[in-house]
């Protein structure tokens, strides 16, 4: 009776974190088709580091750890360093790139330096840097799950409102431009929803491998349609799938943790998309080329054959 | 000042020149990020030998280590060559990858092995002159000096060996093709420089806070010059600023040295942002509001030569009426006028606007063009 319920309650624990990171890996891939689809796929991990001071300083001004204050705090250094690295390109010859790496280390570097400090004052409860790098999905609770659908859902209504503006500045940003559309405010609302994404996902996977949940399940969608509609969807799919059976595999054995397990199953899924993926994929490709290989064999036989055969 | 933080701020130096250096080629070919994903991706190869080894700063480990770098390469390259996935998204999708697998093989055997994930991840410059190099018993200073001076030395070698085949690499990489030089070679060369920089560095600054020190001064650098050479030696020299100020920084708060090296660089790189002359933002404010006059004396010259010496010029050049004509606002009028009057390209006849031999020939000057 005993071990029944403590199985129960194991199991209460596993559905809870399965159900969390399904909805986050559904959430950040439908709002990672976006930054894919802009070449802008590392600017999830540059947003995911740029929050440690968010979070650092909302702890040192509140002196709470509630998650929402934290969040809060991430997600406002996450969105400056976004702006920054936004206007560095805008005014400056330096590259998307450069601007990208100086902002996510050097913010992450202040983090550590504000970190640092709150040890120093020697508070027993600070928040650990390492569940910030790494995330515990384990520590999901009924609460988080209710945070990430509701906020989550939100941003994903949020594009669907915008639907034709962001699929314009996405395939045409000139010529949504001269359309009269704003792209900067375009550019900013898209950067701030994936700020929600990033934020909601740094406790479940951690910063490090928040990046990896944009960029994955975006990129397997991308090889199975041509068709932005689907491709959001397909990478909401893959999200939840990976977010699920990465879940089951870590639940599986002892020591195996949570987020990166995620990230491999989302690995897995890319892999099995660019190589068996209808049309694009790789075996397809092959495929395709025995085909027209062997089709071009026959007419040139043809071809040869022919006037041999007048003649006789 | 004591020994050891002398030899702090001496590692610092070397470690912040010796990734300032490859980073100039990194920051100009736009593959920065690169570096990001390699500082991530060694992880799998540190943690496979360091069980082998069971030492952070044996030349295996480093050798290995290196060895995964480049193999990241080497797949996001393979990635980006099917066609199916972008260069950004060919980075985003191997170095997580490769980052799980060595956070897991980590916890997996965590109980085996005293392998620091923070150590890895953040470094600590601090303990760096703990780690002595002795050889027969004599105490020749810390290790990861030696180890970062080499790394320096190989990367200067590097660098003053192919210097123009970098270049010309880097600027024209088709013409370099043509050349006959080889660029993949080239662009190899570099990525294993690079990797080796990098793990030669995170002992000391970390994994994530080394991209810092690889983008933060070549980029700074970037701003204030437009000269191969001049870059590389102003990137060291930035360099060098960031960490000892760095290091001054986290003694006088008591904080993460490689953190405070990090704000530094984001200090020096505002600071530059704003001020560098010509590419400052306060220079191109300057640029834009003197251009905004010069172009507005510029269309009043104009007007004026269009109606001298006509019947109408009596109306058209009288100083209350500039502002219809030209429309423009009645204030913004009178400051236009000034500006012109105090570059001697009109001179004022009571009410009338009369143009000098001065402004004439500039506004001749200005339809000709």
């Amino acid at each position: 009776m005993e071990t029944l319920n403590i199985l129960n309650r194991l199991d209460y624990t596993l559905m809870i974190v399965a159900v969390g990171a399904a909805l986050l890996g559904t959430v950040s891939g439908a709002l990672g088709t976006y930054a894919v689809l802009r070449r802008q796929s590392l600017l999830g991990d540059a947003i995911s580091h740029a929050a440690l001071p968010g979070i650092a300083i909302a702890f040192l001004l509140t002196g709470s750890k509630a998650p929402l204050i934290l969040v809060l705090g991430a997600a406002i250094a996450g969105w400056l360093g976004t702006l920054l690295i936004m206007s560095v390109v805008r005014l400056t010859r330096i590259k998307y790139d450069s601007a990208l790496g100086i902002v996510l280390s050097t913010f992450f570097g202040f983090g550590l330096v504000l970190h640092t400090l709150i040890q120093r004052t020697g508070n027993a409860n600070q928040a650990g840097l390492d569940t910030f790098l790494f995330g515990q999905a384990a520590t999901i609770l009924a609460r988080d799950v209710w945070t990430i659908g509701i906020l989550g859902g939100v941003a994903i209504i949020v594009t669907f409102v915008f639907w034709k503006e962001l699929k314009l500045l996405v395939f045409d940003e000139g010529f949504a431009a001269s359309l009269g559309f704003s792209t900067r405010a375009l550019d900013i609302l898209l950067t701030s929803l994936l700020v929600i994404a990033i934020v909601l996902g740094l406790q479940a996977v951690g910063a490090v491998l928040m990046s990896a949940m944009l960029v994955a399940p975006a990129v397997a969608a991308r090889q199975w349609t041509n068709r932005l509609s689907v491709m959001m969807l397909l990478a909401g799919g893959f999200g939840a799938l990976a977010g699920v059976s990465g879940t089951i595999v870590s639940s599986s054995a002892a020591r195996i943790p949570t987020g990166p397990t995620i990230v491999l199953c989302a690995t897995v899924v890319v892999g099995f998309s660019i190589v068996f993926a209808a049309n694009h994929g790789l075996l397809w490709d092959r495929m395709r080329q025995q085909r027209n290989r062997r089709n071009l064999k026959v007419e040139m036989d043809g071809l040869f054959k022919q006037p041999q055969q007048g003649n006789d | 000042m004591l020994q050891a933080q002398l030899e702090i701020q001496l590692i610092a130096i070397v470690t912040a020149v010796a990734c300032a250096l490859p980073g100039v080629y990194l920051v100009l070919r736009r593959m920065t990020l690169m570096s990001d994903a390699i500082s991530h991706a060694i992880l799998p190869g540190i943690v496979l030998a360091f069980f082998l080894t069971e030492s952070l700063s044996s030349p295996l480990l480093i050798l290995a280590a290196a060895g995964t770098g480049v193999l990241t390469v080497v797949f996001v390259e393979l990635l980006q060559r099917t066609k199916l996935v972008k260069a950004d998204a060919a980075i985003g999708l191997t170095f997580p990858a490769l980052f799980s697998i060595g956070v897991i093989l980590i916890s997996r055997f965590a109980g085996n092995v005293h392998l620091d994930m923070d150590a890895v991840l953040l470094g600590e410059l601090a303990y760096a002159p703990l780690n002595r190099l002795t050889v027969f018993g004599y105490n020749l200073g810390p290790v990861s000096l030696y180890v970062m001076g080499g790394i320096l030395m190989l990367s200067l070698g590097f660098i003053l060996l192919f210097y123009k085949e970098l270049k010309l690499a880097t600027f024209d990489a088709s013409l370099a093709a043509t050349l006959g030089f080889a660029p993949v070679l080239i662009h190899y060369g570099l990525m294993t420089l690079v990797s080796v920089t990098i793990v030669g560095a995170f002992d000391a600054v970390g994994s994530i806070l080394v991209v810092a020190l690889i983008a933060g001064p070549p980029a700074t650098a970037y701003l204030m010059t437009d000269r191969l050479s001049r870059m590389l030696i102003l990137s060291a020299v930035i360099g060098s600023v960031n960490a000892v100020s760095g290091y001054w920084l986290a003694h006088l708060f008591d904080v993460s040295i490689a953190g405070a090296i990090a704000t530094m660089t984001l200090l020096v790189f505002g600071l530059i942002f704003l001020c560098a002359p010509n590419r400052g933002l306060i220079a191109i404010a300057r640029r834009h509001a003197r251009q905004r006059w010069e172009f507005a004396q510029t269309m009043l010259v104009i007007h004026l030569l269009n109606h001298e010496g006509l019947p109408e010029a009596e109306e058209e050049s009288a100083i209350a009426n500039l502002h219809e004509h030209l429309s423009w606002d009645p204030t913004f009028a009178h400051q236009v006028v000034r500006y012109a009057l105090n570059n001697r390209c009109v001179l004022q006849e009571e009410t009338q606007l009369v143009l000098t031999e001065q402004g004439r020939s500039m506004a001749r000057q200005a339809l000709v063009q």
